[in-house]
């Protein structure tokens, strides 16, 4: 797979003295979405603003569609889009004109049927005439990716696309996302919602510290990481798990009366659910008679979590 | 792809422009009021009443090169000084930041609006001061020149201005605190020949001195210090601006953390 963005041992301690990040090394494919997932702090915007020039890198390189961003800053930057993270624009701007400049800064000729198309997309278009002062905030937000969308980058970054916007409309901008994805441009985001990450990407990062934890295909890493949680109900308490069901990685939980599995990390996706099968099997050996199975497999909040508290250990 | 991008320079002005129409009540009407005022009250009031003139010519003509730069000293520094600030202070700014946009462009868009707002300034002013006061431009394209020089100069200082600054009040500190007082003692309403030693020594050391003189020879072909020290110490100061904002840029200071 085709690389877009090549980022190595890239470390930024500002100047009060705080590192942001350690040493990160990633590697981008072209025309994926991928999503930088991590806690608040942890160097998410810090990235994104090395790579698009807000942010200058205390060592390392970034290398954009195989060239060195540090030498062809000019050239690489026209391919790159920025939406922030914070609704920061000319708010008494209107729409239309201040998509428009956004292109024009770019070095790019007016194009007002590309604009145009740029503003339906977003279903801003009615809006173009307004200020953006007076338009909702996730319309606001639409209007920043508008802007981004203006010079049409070849790699375009969502800094935190859904921060602060209700259920709807986070929707709403992951159907934007995926578009964009059919149009061919690589998408960086990033989050600190799994469920964003898990909704959306194709590849998942998790970043703290300053440092990337992790960095895999996000259904291989549900995979790898994940795990295959069964909560057995029992018709009568046990006082201990019996030597019969030592073999497998179970305990008890609430007074002897649920028998719960954890268990198939590591192994794909079916190496639990047939496990479980077997523990049931074993339990009718035994003579432990059960009403009910609770059989889920964990999330990736549960991996995200797992892989912090990990970090942190 | 070349150094320059004329279209991201000429996004930049526009938009500059833009909006300084949109505050037109603010960055041109205010001050073409106030020096209108001190026309009238100046010239028009207590110059009528000075029978000698000033620097060889009447009162009410002799304050009009001093004024003209009070004006263009003031909004050329606050015009650039605010249109680099607000971006930074809203966070706007990320924009220009990730843009293909070196310093040449960002320089001839912000400074060169502010520049032309100075101008169009400078314009008004000397039409409305033509109904308070008799005034001749003796070397109109000298005169012309100066008060572009002086526009851009000043454009520059108040775009290092707003990259300085980090507060509103820093922003307004220098100009009314220090471009105020210099001007108003640099001889925008008397000629420093008047004062006496050792002020007329100390006066001297006010660099306006040598701006208001500059002008104020364009106009009448004479002045407290000579043409060419004068043009030299602008020349001079718009080089230090040039050189600190190339500076800013090369290490980023202020604009990338």
């Amino acid at each position: 797979m085709q690389s877009i963005l090549e980022i190595s041992g890239l470390t930024k301690t500002y100047a009060g003295g705080f590192t942001a990040l350690r040493g990160v090394d990633l590697s981008i494919r072209k025309g994926e979405i991928f999503a930088l997932l991590g806690p608040n702090g942890a160097g998410k915007t810090t990235l994104i603003g090395a790579v698009c020039g807000l942010v200058r890198p205390t060592s390392g390189t970034i290398h954009a569609f195989g060239e060195d961003m540090a030498t062809h800053w000019r050239s690489l930057r026209a391919r790159i889009g920025l939406v922030p993270q914070e609704l920061a624009t000319d708010m008494f701007e209107p729409v239309l004109r201040s998509v428009g400049h956004s292109r024009g800064l770019f070095g790019l000729p007016p194009d007002p049927a590309k604009i145009e198309e740029i503003l339906r997309a977003l279903s801003l278009w009615d809006k173009r005439n307004d200020q953006i002062r007076m338009l909702s905030g996730g319309m606001k937000r639409r209007v920043l990716i508008a802007k981004a969308l203006a010079h049409d980058p070849e790699l375009l970054f969502l800094d935190e696309p859904t921060a602060g916007v209700d259920v709807e409309l986070r929707r709403d901008m992951w159907r934007q996302i995926a578009l964009l994805r059919e149009r061919g441009t690589t998408v960086i985001l990033t989050t600190h919602y799994i469920e964003e990450a898990e909704e959306m990407a194709d590849r998942v990062g998790v970043i703290n510290k300053g440092e990337i934890l992790m960095v895999d295909e996000k259904q291989a890493m549900m995979e790898r990481l994940g795990r295959t949680e069964a909560l057995i109900t029992l018709t009568q308490p046990l006082g201990d798990v019996p030597d019969s069901l030592s073999a497998f990685p179970v305990s008890l939980d609430k007074d002897g009366t649920v028998l719960c599995y954890r268990g198939g990390g590591g192994d794909g996706d079916s190496a639990g659910t047939s496990e479980v099968a077997e523990l049931t099997k074993a339990l009718t050996r035994a003579g432990i008679d059960y009403s009910a199975i609770d059989i889920h497999e964990s999330s990736l909040e549960d991996i995200f979590v797992d892989l912090l508290d990990g970090g942190a250990a | 792809m070349s150094l320059f991008n004329a279209r991201s320079a000429w996004t930049i002005y526009k938009r500059e422009l833009f909006r300084a129409f949109r505050t037109a009540l603010q960055s041109i009407i205010a001050p073409v009021l106030t020096t209108t005022l001190y026309f009238v009250v100046f010239g028009a009031a207590i110059g009528g009443q000075m029978q000698g003139g000033m620097g060889g010519v009447n009162y009410g003509a002799f304050i009009v090169p001093g004024l003209l730069l009070l004006t263009l000293l003031g909004e050329s520094t606050s015009n650039a000084s605010f249109g680099i600030y607000m971006p930074r202070f809203t966070g706007a700014i990320y924009e220009l930041l990730s843009a293909p946009v070196g310093v040449a462009e960002t320089l001839v868009g912000f400074v060169g609006a502010a520049a032309t707002k100075s101008l169009i300034l400078a314009t008004i002013i000397l039409v409305t001061a033509s109904f308070f006061v008799d005034y001749s431009i003796a070397h109109p394209v000298y005169a012309f020149g100066y008060i572009l020089l002086v526009s851009a100069s000043f454009s520059l200082f108040g775009f290092i201005l707003g990259i300085w600054a980090d507060s509103f009040e820093k922003l307004s500190v220098v100009p009314m605190l220090i471009l105020m007082p210099l001007t108003f003692l640099g001889g925008t309403f008397y000629s420093i020949q008047v004062l006496p030693e050792p002020w007329r020594s100390v006066a001297m050391a006010n660099p306006v001195v040598y701006l208001v003189n500059g002008l104020r020879w364009t106009f009448y072909g004479s002045s407290d210090v000579s043409i060419g020290l004068s043009l030299g110490l602008t020349l001079l100061f718009l080089a230090i601006c040039v050189a600190l904002i190339s500076w800013i840029f090369r290490t980023g200071w202020r604009l990338r953390a």
